[in-house]
């Protein structure tokens, strides 16, 4: 039976696939048997199965749909830069089929409504599965807790007051010993204020030479130092967001040598580039934590390789080009990543030789969903058919227009990256189709 | 041509060749100072605008006068004067001037980079009258231009830039202008005023005060900015005076010919003792004269004036 992109029935095969699962990519074509949004059968070669629709996935790769422990949505409060509907249309064009918003919106991600009321405009989009992390604290003041229990119960993955550091170790104790019996962790933004101060770059040669206030990898490192001893004190899981230096990774890896539980991510801009990208005074290269020196970068990308850092997480964080237009030092921190992440993991970590393409798919579903206890971001018998199709040798320029993200707000703008993807599935239908 | 580029945002993007042209342009201008009529009508009818987003009223009236002494129609926007205000993206301001269709734009700017992304957009001339911590070139320039004067050829001379150099886009200036006519710089001040990133530009960093100036030629004093650091950077205007404050005690032990520099507003009896700022080793305020002629050279060349017509290049 023919196979058509508009009607997907709800049993199909995908065949000539080359199934990447577990950490390894086959070597010989193979197939993934759907049927009511699960996954029936898998496996090397032709199904045996006959009469059932079948698209020949004509040698792209198929993954587990791709897992994102970090992403601002921007809904509610700041629908201008993002929503619920277009963060998951541009998390469905870049493989993903979970994603785990932030909760520093306008108002904060603070109570049960708020936890319930993202779920349901996930599901109204239909094209990921939507958890929301709840704030550790009302209106992200750093002050007491939200009422963790109750929002778990309502969908919660996860307590963060990102965007902003948790400045009180006794908040963050108090959070993590909490947070563990609810079986969700803590997520640090990891930095130190009274260290990095109004800093807008790293502190180093560039921010030096370019007159800008820098930020001191010490603020990052003393921060998740921190954070790590208080979750080996209250024996919880502690994830640390975006980390970005070479002290971090190690103070990371230490701990994980120790038996504690602390799982880390970095994103794809701080495993490819460098602080000598913010030369040209552009804000598309001001993140936060920001773009460190090529040492940091490297340690950062070995780290994932390594297991140190556990996946990669996007910070996938919407501007308008209006913000992104105000000087460098005026502007927002944050870039848009769900779209390239995918490109960059295979154009800076598997074609540099870092990782291979199994390593890089697991670092992207199979590990962040396993760590979150989130369903999807497997490939196997029975489980939910959250699945990516991908060319991993497709060579395409990073443009803007092209973007779902209502921003566009990307570092990597003209570049030209490795990997595309070709076509997403969430629960056996599909979400996302390229050029379709 | 003298000048390359039809902007000067920094002594970063000149050559030395440049700064050595524009400095013996500025010092006709300078001879014409003494003159009755110290006017050259070269900029009549074209317009240069002073757009000053941040305060400041001597680089301001430095720029002015220079305008003024080449016959321009001036234009003066500052925040706080104009609708150029706070909620309007540089991008706004930017399109509102290429609409005014202006001959030259000056610019004061709080955030580094300010200059450089005005110079792309806009098809006039730019000027950077300062953006953040970053560039000073004009202040750069006249700096050099004293430092010429006594010394002539800077190649193997010692500078010695002291103060709050993280905050201090003339020591950047300074650095980038120096080094490339062959002066050997050498930073100080207190630990937390001196950038470590900024040897790799190719200078010494000494914050022992006594070991900084032994042998300098200038000491380019900066001002010590109180209201931003009162509490944080150092312990007190007091201990700053004793530690890094430039005095006789301190100038005594310099060489005989050494030249104290300030680029002014000066905090007497913090980073410069009253006695040295008005003693025998002080250039201030030839440094002032110098940035009147510095900077109508600037404008002089970037409207295209001919260095011929000064004189230059036929004796
Ligand atoms: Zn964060």
């Amino acid at each position: 039976m023919e196979w058509s992109w508009q009607r997907i029935p709800s049993e199909f095969l995908v065949t000539g696939v080359k199934l990447c699962r577990q950490g390894k990519l086959g070597k010989r074509k193979g197939f993934l048997h759907v049927r009511k949004g699960r996954i029936e059968g898998l496996g090397i070669g032709t199904p045996t199965v006959e009469g059932i629709p079948a698209l020949d996935g004509d040698g792209l790769v198929c993954g587990p749909g791709f897992v994102d422990l970090h992403a601002h949505f921007r809904e509610p409060g700041h629908e201008e830069k993002e929503t619920v509907a277009t963060g998951s249309r541009a998390a469905a064009a870049g493989g993903y089929t979970s994603v785990v918003t932030m909760p520093n919106t306008d108002p904060a991600i603070d109570n049960t409504g708020m936890i319930r009321y993202l779920i349901d405009r996930g599901k109204e989009a239909g094209l990921c599965r939507i958890h929301p992390t709840g704030a550790v604290s009302p209106g992200r003041d750093g002050q007491g807790m939200t009422e963790f229990g109750d929002m778990v119960n309502a969908g919660a993955v996860g307590f963060t007051d990102d965007g902003s550091p948790i400045a009180s170790g006794g908040l963050m104790s108090n959070a993590l010993k909490y947070a563990d019996v609810l079986g969700v962790p803590i997520i640090t933004h990891a930095e130190d204020r009274s260290i990095v101060g109004k800093g807008c770059m790293h502190s180093g040669y560039w921010s030096a030479r370019l007159g800008m206030a820098g930020m001191a990898r010490a603020g990052e490192d003393a921060a998740v130092f921190r954070d790590i001893e208080l979750a080996k004190a209250a024996g919880a899981h502690l994830h640390v967001a975006h980390v970005s230096t070479k002290g971090a990774v190690e103070i990371i890896r230490r701990a994980k040598n120790e038996g504690l539980r602390v799982t880390a991510e970095a994103t794809p801009h701080h495993f490819s580039l460098d602080h000598s990208r913010c030369r040209d005074y552009s804000p598309l290269f001001k993140v936060n934590p920001p773009l460190r020196e090529p040492d940091d970068v490297n340690a950062v990308a070995d780290g994932l390789a390594d297991g140190t850092l556990d996946c990669i997480a996007t910070d996938h964080a919407p501007h308008t080009v209006t913000e992104k237009e105000h000087q460098f030092d005026q502007a927002p921190f944050g870039v848009v990543g769900l779209e390239t992440a995918l490109g960059v993991g295979i154009t800076y970590l598997v074609n540099t030789g870092v990782m291979d393409m199994g390593q890089l798919v697991q670092c992207m579903s199979e590990t962040p969903a396993r760590i979150f206890n989130l369903p999807g971001g497997r490939l196997e018998e029975g489980a939910e058919a959250d699945f990516v199709l991908f060319d991993p040798a497709c060579q395409w320029v990073v443009d803007a227009d092209g973007f779902q993200s209502r921003s566009r707000n990307s570092a990597y703008l003209g570049e030209t990256l490795t990997g595309r993807v070709s076509a997403t599935f969430r629960g056996g239908r599909l979400t996302w189709r390229d050029g379709g | 041509m003298i000048l390359k580029n039809k902007d000067v945002l920094g002594l970063e993007e000149l050559s030395a060749e440049e700064i050595l042209g524009v400095l013996e342009i500025a010092s006709r201008f300078r001879a014409v100072f003494d003159r009755p009529v110290r006017s050259v009508p070269i900029m009549r009818g074209r317009t240069v605008v002073n757009f000053f987003h941040e305060p400041s009223t001597r680089t301001r009236i430095s720029f002015e006068l220079a305008e003024k002494r080449l016959s321009a129609d001036i234009v003066n926007f500052s925040t706080a004067t104009s609708s150029f205000s706070k909620g309007e993206t540089l991008r706004d301001t930017a399109e509102n001037l290429a609409a005014m269709k202006i001959d030259m734009l000056i610019i004061r700017h709080s955030s580094p980079g300010a200059a450089h992304y005005l110079a792309k957009v806009l098809e006039c001339s730019v000027i950077n009258a300062g953006d953040g911590a970053h560039e000073h070139p004009t202040q750069g320039l006249l700096d050099i231009m004293t430092m010429q004067q006594r010394f002539g050829d800077l190649r193997g001379k010692k500078v010695t830039i002291i103060g709050d150099i993280a905050h201090s886009r003339v020591a950047r200036s300074n650095i980038w202008g120096l080094n490339k006519l062959g002066a050997e710089v050498t930073l100080c001040g207190p630990p937390t005023m001196v950038p470590g990133g900024l040897a790799r530009l190719g200078v010494n960093i000494e914050f022992d005060l006594k070991k900084a100036v032994a042998g300098a030629d200038v000491l380019n004093v900066l001002r010590i900015q109180l209201e931003r650091h009162s509490s944080k950077s150092f312990p007190s205007n007091r201990e700053y005076h004793r530690m890094y404050g430039i005095t006789e005690d301190v100038v005594r032990t310099l060489k005989p010919e050494a030249i104290v520099m300030h680029p002014g507003p000066m905090n007497r009896d913090v980073e410069i003792s009253s006695e040295v700022a008005d003693g025998p080793r002080q250039v201030i305020l030839d440094q002032v004269a110098n940035g009147v002629a510095v900077r109508m050279a600037l404008i002089y060349l970037l409207s295209g004036g001919d260095p011929g017509a000064l004189g230059v290049g036929q004796d």
